[in-house]
């Protein structure tokens, strides 16, 4: 059976785990270590959490010190304040002189809920992405949460992590043959009329819509995009070839993300449609999470229409 | 402080001001205002009070050192190499596409910079981090940053006060520029950000005055940086911007303009002058003085 963890949970037990392990590795907070999840890492090893207070800013910069000093720093917040309130500072603190912290946005996305708008950060992807030599990172379950935690454990360089909020069923735990690499997506369901990419926990919505379509005597092919940057180009260009129709799916705004990531590639090395479903150019709201992903239309139901539309365009450009 | 420590330092920081003007003229572009009002500080924290080792930048039990205004290059650069980090001929690289002294400073390409900076208020929260680190190893080595006064008016100066004070970083000091300018204009005008003593004792630090180009002065408030136990220390140095060239000294439009060659020309003239005055003082040879005054042009007198 499935395992239902949020992703941020498996983080916090994860950075608990491996805490003996990696002596350098230090975790701050910006007072959320309740919802971040560090506290399971602040209570075995308090000497290496330090609660850095609601000052994010500084909270960035202390931990490029503390790289700069061979620390393994983790930054944590909301995504909407450690990507967002501190880009400046991962920007040029952390990312322009390549220290080794791991930035780490929980609560990403719309499925914050209740609290709305301004703690629902649809842009962190983008903006993490658009600084040079940031690797961007969005797991989908705990399994594969926690595989990713040690990968990033082991990575030189500046990272973003994006956590969610909500449990999830994992689905990386039952696929044959599951690798967890840096830079390389992974194929969840085969398939070769169109192919989604997904990434977070829209990767569920996905493997869910593909499910729905093979009810009609469609094959859609799966691909979890664990890491946005730098893209697994190989995958997605396979994709391309191999199926002529794709749908990326993210839990973000569709300007700057992976939508925008694949297009870059599709467009100038194998151009086939590319619909990219997520949030459209909107801020989010408030109300329960899971009604806020169906008024946004982040749903596996909504997911087979973006991909009819996609197998539409192929439709046409074949005809054409 | 001995007669002849005293006269080093002013001559070298001497020294160092001219290889600035040197190097912001070749560029046409950098920092000398602000520069010029911290080389005192800059030239003692390097020359006498840093537990360094230019042949070992990277020793982890240094003392380590953040430009928290990371725009005065023509300030810290020069200090390094008369500290014996690169060779001074390095400095003709500063600002140039093909050269690795970057405009801010940069800890990958130059040898004996601690932290990339250049965003102000971003430099004393990686000190945090140095010294949270130091603490956390062990180790007894201390943190230097150097703030401007304008730069206090960002808000992360304050979250990083904050957090020094938490965590009672007694091996961290802050030296503050205060030359009382600005780009715009006088910080008093600008944004005023006095009393600074009286801010920074009510978030938990321990308050040192001193006068900027008194080297006895500075050395005065560094002994008594040494000395906090259980918080942190701003040293308050009172400072000119501009200061060794006349036309320069309280000048705010001086902040970030190369001079034109008529004023490099007389800057060049008036700091020779104390290069010369001041190292014979210190009992430079004439090879030294030559040495000296020839600058980063390879030519004297350029």
């Amino acid at each position: 059976m499935a395992e239902h963890i949020a992703t941020r949970a498996a983080y916090g037990q994860a950075l608990a785990q491996w805490g003996e392990k990696y002596p350098d590795l230090v975790v701050l907070d910006a007072d959320l270590s309740g919802s971040t999840m560090t506290k399971a890492f602040a209570d075995k090893f308090p000497d290496r959490f330090f609660d850095m207070g609601i000052a994010e800013a500084n909270m960035t910069g202390v931990a490029a010190g503390l790289a700069a000093c061979g620390k393994r720093p983790f930054v944590n917040s909301f995504a909407m304040f450690s990507a967002g309130r501190a880009w400046e500072q991962v920007r040029n603190s952390v990312a322009y002189p390549r220290l080794n912290v791991k930035i780490v946005g929980s609560h990403g996305g719309l499925s914050v809920g209740e609290d709305g708008a301004t703690h629902q950060c649809i842009e962190d992807y983008a903006i993490m992405r658009a600084i040079p030599g940031m690797t961007v990172v969005s797991p989908c379950d705990g399994p594969e949460m926690r595989l990713a935690v040690k990968a990033l454990l082991d990575y030189d360089g500046p990272a973003y992590l994006r956590l969610g909020r909500l449990a999830v069923d994992s689905v990386t735990d039952e696929v044959p043959g599951y690798q967890f690499h840096l830079g390389k997506g992974a194929e969840l369901r085969p398939g070769t009329d169109a192919a989604i990419i997904a990434t977070g926990m829209m990767v569920q919505e996905a493997v869910k819509a593909a499910d729905l379509m093979r009810g009609e005597g469609l094959s859609v092919r799966v691909i979890d995009m664990h890491t946005i940057k730098p893209l697994d180009e190989d995958i997605v260009l396979r994709a391309a070839r191999e199926t002529g129709a794709i749908v990326t799916v993210e839990e973000a705004n569709v300007i700057g993300g992976l939508g925008s990531a694949v297009c870059e590639t599709v467009c100038t090395r194998y151009p086939v449609p590319v619909i990219r479903h997520g949030v459209k150019d909107l801020f989010g709201r408030s109300g329960a999470a899971q009604a806020v992903l169906e008024a946004y239309g982040l749903t596996a139901q909504a997911i087979t229409n973006s991909v009819r539309c996609a197998l539409e365009r192929k439709e046409q450009l074949r005809l054409r | 402080m001995d007669t002849n420590t005293r006269a080093k330092l002013a001559a070298v920081a001497a020294r160092a001001r001219l290889l600035g003007l040197e190097m912001v003229y070749a560029a046409a572009s950098g920092h000398l205002g602000g520069s010029f009002s911290a080389m005192d500080i800059l030239t003692l924290l390097y020359q006498e009070e840093m537990r360094v080792d230019p042949a070992r930048p990277q020793d982890p039990d240094r003392d380590r050192f953040v430009l928290s205004k990371g725009h005065c290059t023509p300030a810290l650069y020069p200090t390094l190499a008369l500290r014996g980090y690169f060779p001074v001929a390095d400095l003709a690289q500063f600002r140039r596409i093909d050269g690795h002294m970057s405009g801010h400073a940069e800890m990958r390409h130059v040898p004996g910079v601690d932290m990339s900076t250049g965003s102000l208020g971003q430099g004393i929260s990686a000190a945090v981090g140095m010294a949270l680190a130091g603490k956390l190893d062990r180790k007894d080595y201390r943190v230097y940053a150097l703030l401007g006064d304008g730069e206090l008016e960002e808000g992360q100066v304050w979250e990083a006060a904050m957090a020094a004070a938490k965590y009672q970083l007694d091996h961290l000091c802050a030296v503050v520029d205060v030359n009382g300018l600005q780009i715009d204009g006088p910080t008093e005008k600008v944004m005023p950000t006095e009393p600074l003593d009286e801010k920074f004792a009510a978030f938990g630090w321990n308050v040192v005055s001193c006068d900027g180009h008194d080297f006895d002065s500075i050395a005065a408030a560094l002994t008594a940086a040494r000395a906090a136990s259980g918080r942190p220390t701003v040293v308050l140095a009172r400072t000119v911007k501009g200061k060794g060239v006349s036309f320069m000294e309280n000048d705010a439009g001086w902040h970030g303009k190369a001079p034109n060659a008529e004023q490099y020309a007389k800057a060049r003239a008036e700091l020779a002058a104390q290069v010369e005055a001041l190292g014979r003082q210190a009992g430079w040879s004439g090879a030294e003085l030559t040495a000296a005054l020839t600058g980063i042009s390879g030519k004297e007198g350029n």
